[in-house]
This record gives C-alpha cells, sequence and structure tokens, in this order.
C-alpha cells in the first residue's frame, strides 16, 4: 500500500506532479520539498516580464498557499533534500530531518552552466535561473548600464531584450557562429539576430570570453581576439546542467540526467523522476532524449504521478517551446533531430514564416515566427506522424494541413 | 473584486473573485480551476487556456489579436466565441462574466 509519497523540487514538474496525485484521488501523506523558499513558481517570466518589473513576485507562483493547504500537500519550503537512501526508503533533508517514503519523485530541474574562465569571483556576475537571481541583477543595473550577456542562446536573447528595453546598453557574447544555434534553423538565427541588432544590440559570434576583470568588481569582459567589452554587469546564459547529485549520489544511474524509462521510473521501483532533470526514452524520436522546457515538465510529471500509483502510461509526446524577444514570438514545435530535409514556408522579411522539418516526409518540428496557426498545425500534424508533400509544405499560402500527403508535385 | 464564473469541464460552477489587472487565467490558475492548463503562464504559446465565453460577454472583451487568432483557429474544437483566458484581463466590467472550459486543451 501506498501511504506516503515524497516530490522533491518545487518547479514545474514538481508543482505539477502533486496536483494530479491529489486529482488521480490519492488520499496518503504527500510531501513537496523546495530548495527555494517561494513557493513553487513559473520559471519563463524571470528573463521577460519579471526582470523587467512587469510581473510582481506574486504573480510568479502556480498556485496559492491555500491551494496546498486545502490538497494537503505539506510543503517544505526553503529545504533541499540533501541525501536519499533507496534501500531503506529514507530521504534526508537540509535541517536533518529524515522523511520515510513509499515512492518517491525527482523533479531536481536543472541549473545554469557556470561560466569557468579567470575573474568568475568577481562581483557583478549574474546567472538567470531563479527569482533570487532576477532580484540581484535588477539590484545590478539601471538606464545606461552596460551589460554584457555572454551566451546567444533562449536566456541570453532573452534577457538581452528585456535589459534593452530597460534602456541599457547591452553586447551579446556568442562563442558559435549564430545565435540559438544549438536550436534553431540559420535564417531564424538571422531573423532574430537583426531584430535585436535593430534594436540596438550588439551582437558579437564566434566570440570566446578568456577572463572577466575589473578592480574590486568587473569592470569588462575579455576576449580571445585579444578585443575588450566594458561591463557594469554580466549576465551568462550558457546552458544548463541537469541537477542529478541527489540521485547519483544514491546510487541511480545517470547519464546527461537522471535515467528514467518512459514510465518514469529510475532503477529504483521506488523512485521516479521528471522534468529537465531526466533523461528519457521518446518512442516517437527513436533514441533518448533530455528536454528543458516547461511543456516536458508539466507532461512527464503527470504521467510520473499516474505511474507512481501503478497506472501504467508511457510518455511519449510532441514537445514544445517558445520564446518572447521584443515583439517577436518564436514557437517551436517537436524535436529538429535527424531530418533529412528543412523547408521554409513564408518570407522571413514579411516577419511571419515558418522552418519545418522533414524525415523522409514525416513531419518532425517546425520553427514558426510570429506565426501561431503553423506552430498549432504542427502540433497536431508531428503527433499524427503526418507525411508531408514537400512542394506544398513551401507554399506559404496553403494551410500547413493542406501540405498532407506523400507524393511530391510540381518538381 | 468582479465575480467570475468558471464551468469546469466536469460541469462544476467555480465562482472566483478576480482581482482587476490580472489575467482570467491567472484567476483560475491561481484558484486550481480543473480544465486551464496554461502553460505557459500567458504569452499566448500553448493554446491551453481555451474558454468559450457566453455570447452576450464577447463586444465586452474587446476582438482577439492575431496571434491569439491563429492559436484557437488550430486548437481544438475551436468556437465563434472561443477565447484564451490568458488574454482577457479582469476589469470592473466584468463582473458576473461566465465562460465554460473546454473537456481537452492544446492542439494534439
Amino acid at each position: 500500500m501506498i501511504s506516503t509519497i515524497v516530490v522533491v523540487g518545487g518547479g514545474q514538474a514538481g508543482a505539477q506532479a502533486v496536483d494530479t496525485l491529489r486529482r488521480e484521488g490519492f488520499a496518503g501523506r504527500l510531501l513537496l520539498i523546495c530548495d527555494e523558499p517561494a513557493l513553487p513558481y513559473q520559471r519563463p517570466p524571470l528573463s521577460k516580464r519579471y526582470l523587467s518589473g512587469e510581473l510582481t513576485a506574486e504573480r510568479l507562483p502556480f498556485r496559492h498557499r491555500a491551494f496546498y493547504e486545502e490538497h494537503r500537500v505539506e510543503l517544505r519550503l526553503g529545504l533541499p533534500a540533501v541525501a536519499l537512501d533507496p534501500r531503506g526508503r529514507r530521504l534526508e533533508l537540509a535541517d536533518g530531518e529524515a522523511l520515510s517514503y513509499d515512492r518517491l519523485l525527482l523533479c531536481l530541474g536543472a541549473a545554469a552552466r557556470r561560466l569557468t574562465c579567470p575573474g568568475t569571483d568577481l562581483p557583478g556576475l549574474h546567472y538567470l535561473r531563479t527569482v533570487a537571481d532576477v532580484m540581484l541583477i535588477r539590484a545590478a543595473i539601471k538606464p545606461g548600464s552596460h551589460v554584457v550577456m555572454i551566451g546567444g542562446g533562449y536566456i541570453g536573447l532573452e534577457a538581452a531584450a528585456t535589459c534593452r528595453q530597460m534602456g541599457c546598453e547591452v553586447t551579446v557574447l556568442e562563442l558559435a557562429d549564430r545565435v540559438m544555434n544549438r536550436v534553431v534553423a540559420p535564417c531564424v538565427s538571422e531573423f532574430f539576430a537583426r531584430e535585436h541588432r535593430a534594436q540596438g544590440i550588439r551582437i558579437l559570434c564566434n566570440t570566446r570570453v578568456t577572463r572577466l576583470e575589473g578592480t574590486g568588481r568587473i569592470e569588462r569582459v575579455v576576449c580571445a581576439d585579444g578585443s575588450e567589452v566594458a561591463a557594469d554587469a554580466v549576465i551568462v546564459g550558457v546552458g544548463a546542467v541537469p541537477t542529478t547529485a541527489l540521485a547519483s549520489d544514491a546510487g541511480l544511474a545517470c547519464d546527461d540526467g537522471i535515467i528514467v524509462d518512459e514510465y518514469c521510473r529510475t532503477q529504483d521501483d521506488a523512485i521516479f523522476a521528471a522534468g529537465d532533470c531526466t533523461n528519457h526514452p521518446s518512442p516517437r524520436f527513436g533514441r533518448r532524449v533530455r528536454i528543458e522546457s516547461v511543456d516536458n515538465a508539466f507532461e512527464q510529471a503527470k504521467t510520473a504521478a499516474l505511474n507512481l500509483l501503478d497506472r501504467k502510461i508511457a510518455h511519449d509526446r510532441v514537445p514544445w517551446f517558445w520564446s518572447d524577444q521584443f515583439d517577436s514570438k518564436l514557437l517551436i514545435a517537436g524535436l529538429s533531430l535527424d531530418y533529412d530535409q528543412q523547408v521554409l514556408r513564408g518570407d522571413p522579411a514579411s516577419r511571419s514564416f515558418s522552418v519545418c522539418y522533414l524525415k523522409g516526409r514525416e513531419l518532425i518540428a517546425v520553427e514558426a515566427i510570429n506565426h501561431s496557426k503553423d506552430y498549432m498545425a504542427a502540433r497536431k500534424l508531428i503527433a499524427e506522424r503526418a507525411q508531408m508533400n514537400p512542394a506544398k509544405l513551401a507554399d506559404p499560402n496553403l494551410a500547413l494541413k493542406e501540405a498532407v500527403g506523400n507524393t511530391q508535385t510540381g518538381s | 473584486m468582479p465575480r467570475i464564473t468558471f464551468i469546469e469541464p466536469g460541469g462544476l460552477r467555480r465562482v472566483i473573485d478576480a482581482p482587476i489587472g490580472i489575467t482570467l487565467m491567472e484567476a483560475a490558475v491561481q484558484n486550481g480551476v480543473q480544465g486551464i492548463l496554461a502553460l505557459c503562464g500567458g504569452a499566448c504559446a500553448c493554446g491551453t487556456c481555451h474558454v468559450y465565453v457566453d455570447a452576450n460577454w464577447l463586444p465586452k472583451l474587446g476582438p482577439r489579436e492575431e496571434m491569439e487568432e491563429g492559436m484557437l483557429e488550430c486548437a481544438r474544437e475551436p468556437r465563434d466565441n472561443s477565447r484564451l483566458s490568458c488574454q482577457i484581463h479582469v476589469t470592473a466590467d466584468l463582473e458576473g462574466l461566465e465562460v465554460t472550459i473546454p473537456k481537452q486543451q492544446g492542439a494534439n
């Protein structure tokens, strides 16, 4: 009998899991362990409307405190789990409390990857992952401040746009030859780089940071070619690493995330995991993946919660992602892994276009820029494993669903 | 605070006193109204806060913008009175508003 379930992690996945457990009728003792002091909250606004101050802290939590009380979820806020004993089914918290569980769900999330170069110990270096991080950034910048973003991925570009809108002088330093190179097609990178430059942001690609310098605090960033960029504040957005120490220290297999099966189960029958911290099989994409997204955290946690209650449901969803930068919205459906062909729909100069990825004729991913229609249609078509006609697909006047079909015409 | 009624997919009527200035979606989510997922937190990026608005109320809410229009067109079971609740801000005018939550959210 399952009388106690402990969920570790107060992000999207952890918050969703306790919700689902109660909705599905779990009536036993339920605990949610959060290492941050705040009620579980949404992270996506941190680099955007929370950084700008438009969204206040009260609007970040997923649920009011009353929700947890009503649903008898025992919260442990500001108390990281420090040790796990799978054999004894016990979890130890930072204050020494030892919790026994029948089932454990690890929703440990990911942490900002640290910059490693001389000077990172100087004041003025920031990451952007938590409310506390953003509070520090807000205290460090004002209109006219020189802000240097290290990394031109989602976080880097979103924060760059927000800082610019707050009146800062912003420079983005990107190691690769284009921004967001790991997640979008070259024409999409170009589009966003152009948008940023038009707003007065300086983007320097192929730029490796070698050290941070200053007297008592960071004053400049020094690059491999010897160039220097003046900085009042440096924000690092060079990716995230899954949080796995609790699991790996307990002997659970980890390899770029906690290894789970399609039922979100680790090697230990009583321990499950969900969200950014997991490395899981994707039957649809025929490989293991680790996905950092709100959607995956939500869906995988929901599935994990059902499986904690001994349902047997596989996690196999079409992931989706979004990014807001200035007034443009990037919407991504699917994963552009191992594709055979990219098809552009529409003209980037029109500021509304999309890029479709085909594997054979199967639609596996779409990047839609200011084009919610293609994006929503794509989520459905990818889920259905639709076969597309590439020639029709390239015609932006045809709706995406009208480009379904296995035979190529016109070429 | 305007009083807003959400009719959950199971038929349960949830009456919420919604603070002015937040969105309809936020009022629903913070109070654990079932059927509104709002995964993107109001960025008009997920299509999971879809509601049907009582027809008499539609004019008071103003028109749908292009992004919302595109999201709804390919949502599950869109209707003429479909809206994304993250795009509706609570105002004093909305006292008594009633919205119905569809059985399923999102695109797939």
